[in-house]
């Protein structure tokens, strides 16, 4: 089973990244889960959201989990240990941040010998979607790393999944993802 | 005419989603409710069908639980097919109407995400609002995925709109551990779901004013128990409908429920007996404990209420021990599930030994490792051939070990 977890702050779009993410696996044939760890909480606040890929389904309701990947789409939350909470030598972390990764290590050494890409999610999705918004970059960079599915599949995917909103929205979301596929590193 | 709702093979849905597109296709003449964390979703995304066109009947927006509740006895007993949903403190402030439906015989359909109950405020899962309505008259049905969470709810009409029942249904799915997460489900097409359930069969509607009937009369010491017993034994004969609906939808989609559940239970010395999300989270902890040698099975009421005691007694005849697990808080006893399940044994002449465990409440995680902690310790039960753990204990309770003898 592929277990991801996410950091975000409350109104960045981890859960609907979260499940978007579980919506194009499932589209693949696979079994997933996708939940979020909430407080009674504000917009702003931390947290954290949850996927589970696996070849069969998926029956472990508990919320703990030891991650392959950690993707932080809030660049403050770097900085805070809880993101390698539950880790293991070979979880990789795929962190949002406007520093290149050496920079960002020394300032946060809890990431010291850990597996670490960097991708400016927020500065994309300002400028190609206007707001900062960084799941869906997240997940261009993901895709990336993990090449857990062929980027092309995903894409059909995705603009399906995001086919509710306006043409606009759907564009910059698309290049926001090619962008953060091609910038992560 | 409702449009017609374009569902892929499998669908991404939480359990709220999945409750909500089961009311939708139920086609419900009225629903009345008063959204409630963590319910709120059913309501919000029913009245975007409702805006959207997917949906003809009536949504009545109201000032509090008890008058969601009210709203829904008014509506059924005009003759339509009636839903709600709540949580929690919703639940608990209807508790005066839940009384007023069941005797009345409506076949209200509630689809309940359950919470804990305040104070402390805790918005999360546990099973404290299941266990205040269980003795309110209405059928209870477990949901333990989003999957389960709309095929309950498909099945909650007709069992509950039989004209051999006649009587109000709650199906229950976990909050946030089911709601809130998002799951492949596997949705019947509208048409097959709408033909499942059928066309409502109104009895002695209101609105037949050609044919005047009275609802909620008052009857004192010489028929008030007559009514009671009446009821009472709607419910007890219930299960032969549940069972056939269960049967019924099993055609139409390739699942089967039943009134028990059991999962590695047949050569089982050791039993767990829980309900809810955490029931398919205790089948990997079976799955690891087999690998350790223990023979630990499960067993699940999928109707709560009427509770299914003989069927629970005879698929349990032959373990040595089980551990009843409940999530509530009994304040001052044992649990419901270990109090059914005793009564359930010694009924039948039956003498495992039982314990009992609280866990998961205001939603405290559950994981694999202390549900097998629970196993290794019911076994050491099954060996001694007596009791030697504690009567009651605690999973992942914080602070110095807690239990009762």
């Amino acid at each position: 089973m592929l277990q991801i977890r996410w950091h975000s702050r409350a109104g960045q779009g981890a859960v609907t990244g979260a499940k978007a993410l579980a919506d194009v696996m499932a589209r693949t044939g696979k079994y997933v889960q996708a939940y979020s760890v909430y407080g009674a909480e504000k917009r702003g606040a931390p947290m954290t959201a949850y996927d589970k890929i696996d070849d069969k389904p998926i029956l472990d309701h508990s919320k703990w989990m030891q991650p392959d990947y950690v993707l932080v789409i809030d660049p403050s939350l770097v900085f805070q240990e809880e993101i390698v909470e539950n880790t293991t030598d070979d979880t990789i972390f795929i962190v949002t941040s406007h520093l290149d990764k050496e920079d960002l290590i020394k300032m946060a050494p809890h990431l010291e010998g850990k597996k670490v890409y960097v991708i400016d999610a927020i500065k994309i999705s300002q400028e190609e979607i206007g707001r900062a918004i960084p799941n869906t970059p997240m997940l261009g960079a993901f895709i990336k790393v993990s090449q857990i599915i062929p980027f092309e599949d995903f894409l059909v995917s995705i603009e399906d999944i995001l086919s509710k909103f306006p043409r606009k929205i759907i564009d910059g979301n698309l290049r926001a993802i090619k962008r953060a596929y091609e910038e992560v590193k | 005419m409702a449009l017609k709702y374009e569902l892929k093979q499998k669908e991404v849905w939480d359990g709220n989603m999945a409750a909500a597109h089961a009311l939708r296709q139920a086609q419900v003449d009225v629903v009345a409710a008063y959204p409630i964390t963590p319910s709120t979703p059913i309501v919000q995304n029913y009245a975007q069908f409702l805006a959207d066109g997917y949906v003809d009947g009536e949504f009545v927006m109201v000032e509090s639980e008890h008058s969601a509740m009210s709203a829904c006895v008014g509506a059924a007993a005009a003759g339509g097919r009636v839903a709600t949903a709540t949580s929690s403190q919703g639940y608990a402030l209807m508790v005066e109407v839940l009384y007023q439906a069941s005797g009345m015989r409506l076949p209200i359909v509630m689809t309940v995400v359950n919470r804990a109950l305040a104070s402390p405020l805790n918005i999360h899962g546990d099973h404290s609002d299941l266990y205040l309505g269980r003795d309110a008259g209405w059928i209870h049905l477990i949901a333990n995925n989003p999957q389960e969470a709309y095929d309950m709810t498909l099945c909650a009409f007709k069992i509950g709109e039989d004209e051999r029942v006649r009587l109000p249904v709650t199906t229950n799915q976990d909050g946030f551990l089911v709601s809130h997460t998002a799951q492949v489900v596997k949705p019947l097409d509208d048409d097959t779901a709408y033909k499942f359930i059928g066309e409502y069969k109104p009895k002695y509607p209101m609105l037949d004013t050609k044919n005047p009937v009275t609802y909620g009369a008052q009857t004192e010491e010489e028929w008030h128990f007559e009514h009671k017993a009446n009821q009472h034994k709607a419910l007890m004969d219930s299960p032969a409908v549940i069972k056939e609906v269960f049967d019924e939808f099993e055609k139409v989609s390739g699942r089967k429920y039943n009134l028990v559940e059991t999962y590695k239970l047949d050569d089982a010395d050791v039993a767990l007996v829980l309900m809810g999300s955490a029931y398919e989270t205790a089948m990997l902890a079976v799955d690891k404990a087999r690998e350790e040698g223990i023979k630990v099975g499960l067993l699940m009421p999928r109707v709560f209420r009427p509770f299914p005691y003989n069927e629970v007694a005879q698929k349990l005849k032959n373990v040595k021990a089980i551990a009843a697990l409940d999530r509530s808080m009994p304040m001052g006893t044992t649990g419901a599930l270990y109090n059914e399940v005793a009564g359930a044994l010694a009924a039948n002449g039956q003498s495992a030994i039982m314990t009992n465990y609280i866990y998961g409440l205001g939603g405290r995680d559950t994981t694999v490792e202390h549900i097998l902690e629970v196993i290794r310790e019911t076994e050491k039960n099954a060996k001694a051939g007596k009791r030697v753990t504690d009567l009651q204990g605690f999973i992942n309770l914080r602070g110095p070990k807690l239990s009762f003898n």
